[in-house]
């Protein structure tokens, strides 16, 4: 039977298993939204592209599947970019079609024309230009096979006018075969053997572990390769959650922010075990001064990540889940080549303790009403339970230090790209998806901005996110590193016109609530967290408040800067 | 160090930017890039000359290979190959240095592609040493343009850059690309 291009991608959809579409049309996609009205596929149509591509991104980090969205073609795709960019850096795994001009019209600055194929290249998994209505259901199969395999990240399918009207008879390939892209899932036995026996000769050894436990749903493994062998485990920001916070073993995020425990902990190890982490500069800062003492064992799924920035000893490429299991079974097989490991390791794990409890991330209480404090009373009245969106910035870095994440995919955060504006359509993503959860987005006066008019979107989808501002009045990170490093010069960084957030969620039809004392927290968070309803906290905090720990960009772990 | 890399790909639009882009987005340098049809007609061989660091070199064989639409990566550094170039070169033919530069032509086993009262057209193949050598002697005589054609490159013997590969680029156990 003959179907339409755009009959194609809906049942492609379905057949995909996609629940939910994050789009906004325009004339590029008109065959594409007819062919959508009435079908079962949840349509949500957020105000601005760039929010579409965020909540995708939300859905995806917080369910594992992939997220998927439809703009327009010219300015509907060039907003998606930031969006793109933002999942690229953390490996999301997204499709965004974007509908585009009439192939006849392509190159010609038709209306509202942009490449977005080329403009997207750089920030994209793979990308296709649909130019033959034939091509789409093997395109759209690929585009999603690639999208969530290997390691994961966004898609860009780019579908003009005249293909989603064109027709051809429909029928989705069972299996895919792009023989440019095989993924290597399986870690060499020889190098699991070898990584485990370096392990057994190490003293002080740490798992770093990052985003990639999270996407290769690794979690108990990494808890069982850590308990089995007593190994502390310090994680970037894209890793939290893939550990539980509250455990013993646990020594928090590294880095700039990192904790006093974690940073140090790395500085004198004698072992690292990189587990899904790519030693991005704001988790290594200095270089060269980074790890000093120690081997490094590096597991991911992608040679790109490995020997960039760190020189490793034992690269493993494969899937961070397959590669722990061959782990623990050798650690659960060769017990006895253990022995002598597990007694020694015992120094060290009393001397990242010491450090742990002698150096928490903590803060000091002044009576004026702290930002710390309103994450800390988030995470005890969800009990660690919630899923959390962050901003980018102050809001972000004290949201990874107090809320202890439990659980994986617990945490949305623009990790690599450092997207402000990312944190509410992404919380809309995940609220699509998880209908009873409970999705906090921790916000900055400044971050939330970017992308408050989703507020319209969380309305009349009934998607009941809560954003808590901690309202200073200005860029806090901008003005934290102005306060330290230039001289207090505050250039551009102080938003002297706020609006009034409370009047501004009721006009959107949402729920407003203002907080200026520290004896107001509990109970308007209460409140907030059980009216069912979007409801937008404006918390007036601290203004001069800093976040550290800190090490200023380009210093070695060990140049924290504690108060 | 300077490395020539063959590089095979799906003959679609679009994949000499994604190379392209790969190197000037990493600020990755390309000497020469040289692109054609296989003996598949779905397979295009780019060869590139890039220059870099053992370490900078390992991450643009690496990235090459993540592109989804690249099918092969072969750096012939180490290995038994031949390469050649081929170069046009306009050169100044006075009654002075006519004689002079049919002879280099000769010596070269170069071919004189055109003929005109002031001038040749000078037809050089070679490997880059004789390439550079053939200039180096005719620039004194007054070269008027030169256009090159970037180096292409084949593995000596019977072994070929076959774009049959099923299994993973990384290598069986993905530890060999490292």
């Amino acid at each position: 039977m003959k179907r339409t291009g755009a009959q194609i991608l809906v049942e492609a959809l379905k057949l995909e298993g996609v629940e939910t579409l994050f789009c906004y049309p325009g004339g590029a996609v008109l065959n594409l939204a007819d062919a959508l009205y009435g079908s079962e596929i949840n349509q949500i149509l957020v105000r601005h592209e760039q929010a579409a591509v965020h909540a995708a991104d939300g859905y995806a980090r917080s369910t594992g599947r992939v997220g998927v969205c439809l703009v327009t073609s010219g300015p509907g795709a060039t907003n998606t970019v930031t969006g793109i960019a933002t999942a690229c850096m953390d490996s999301i795994p997204l499709v965004i079609f974007s509908g585009q001009v009439n192939t006849a019209l392509i190159g010609n600055d038709a209306f509202q024309e942009a490449d977005i194929v080329g403009i997207t290249r750089p920030c994209t998994k793979h990308s296709y230009l649909v130019r033959d209505v034939k091509d789409m259901p093997r395109i759209i199969k690929e585009a999603f096979f690639i999208a969530k395999t290997g390691r994961p990240g966004p898609v860009l399918v780019d579908i003009p006018k005249d293909v989603s009207a064109a027709s051809c008879d429909f029928k989705y390939p069972e299996k895919v075969f792009v023989r440019g892209y095989q993924p290597n899932y399986h870690g060499h036995p020889g190098q699991i053997k070898r990584a485990m026996k370096l392990i057994a000769s190490s003293k002080k050894p740490v798992l770093y572990t990052g985003g990639g436990i999270i996407s290769s749903n690794a979690a108990k493994d990494l808890l069982g390769l850590a308990e089995r062998l007593s190994i502390p485990v310090v994680s970037t920001l894209m890793g939290l959650g893939g550990f539980p916070g509250n455990h013993e073993l646990f020594l928090g995020m590294l880095g700039m922010h990192g904790t006093y425990a974690a940073n140090m902990a790395i500085s004198t190890c004698d072992l690292i075990i990189a587990v899904g982490a790519r030693f991005d500069d704001r988790a290594t800062g200095k270089v060269d001064e980074f790890a000093p003492h120690a081997k490094v064992i590096h597991i991911d799924i992608d040679p790109t990540s490995i020997s960039k920035n760190i020189k490793v000893d034992i690269p493993i490429v494969g899937d961070a889940r397959n590669v722990l299991k061959g782990m623990v079974q050798i650690a659960d097989d060769e017990k006895a080549a253990f022995d002598s490991y597990l007694r020694e390791v015992r120094e060290w794990i009393e001397q990242v303790e010491t450090w742990k409890r002698d150096y928490p991330v903590g803060y000091i209480p002044d009576g004026t009403l702290k930002p710390q404090y309103v994450i800390e009373r988030i995470y005890a009245l969800t009990k660690g339970k919630a899923i959390i969106a962050t901003e980018v910035g102050q809001n972000q870095m004290w949201t990874a230090q107090f809320y202890k994440f439990l659980q994986p995919r617990q945490i949305l955060t623009s990790g690599g790209l450092g997207t402000m504006g990312y944190g509410f359509p992404a919380g809309l993503g995940a609220q699509a998806a998880y209908r009873d959860s409970l999705v906090v987005d921790i916000a900055g006066d400044g971050s939330i901005q970017m992308n408050i008019q989703e507020l319209a979107t969380a309305v009349q989808y009934n998607l009941p996110v809560k954003v808590v501002i901690l309202n200073n009045g200005c860029l806090g990170m901008v003005r934290q590193w102005q306060e330290l490093f230039y001289d207090k010069r505050y250039a551009i960084s102080k938003l002297e016109c706020m609006p009034n957030f409370v009047k501004l969620a009721e006009a959107y039809g949402a729920v407003g609530f203002e907080v200026e004392h520290e004896s107001e927290v509990d109970r308007v968070l209460k409140k907030a967290f059980t009216n069912g309803r979007p409801t937008l906290i404006d918390v007036h905090v601290n203004p001069e408040e800093m976040v550290y720990p800190m090490v200023p960009a380009g210093a070695s772990l060990r140049d924290m800067m504690l108060v | 160090m300077r490395h020539t890399i063959s590089v095979l790909v799906e003959n679609e639009f679009g994949v000499l930017a994604r190379v392209a882009g790969l190197f000037s987005g990493r600020g990755f340098n390309i000497e020469s890039l040289c692109v054609a049809e296989t003996l598949e007609p779905e397979v295009s061989a780019m060869t590139i000359v890039t220059t870099g660091s053992d370490a900078i070199l390992e991450q643009i064989l690496k990235q090459l290979n993540k592109l989804v639409n690249v099918i092969k990566v072969t750096d012939f550094q180490g290995a038994e190959y031949v390469s050649r170039e081929m170069v046009l070169v306009k050169v100044s033919a006075t009654e002075k240095t006519r004689e002079e530069v049919l002879r280099m032509v000769e010596i070269f086993r170069g071919r004189i592609v055109d003929v005109s009262p002031r001038s040749y057209v000078v037809e050089i193949t070679g490997n880059e040493e004789k390439v550079k050598a053939f200039l180096a002697l005719v620039r004194p005589l007054g070269v008027k343009e030169l256009v090159r054609t970037g180096t292409v490159a084949i593995l000596r013997g019977e072994k070929v850059m076959s774009a049959k590969v099923k299994e993973s680029k990384g290598g069986k156990d993905g530890n060999d690309v490292l």
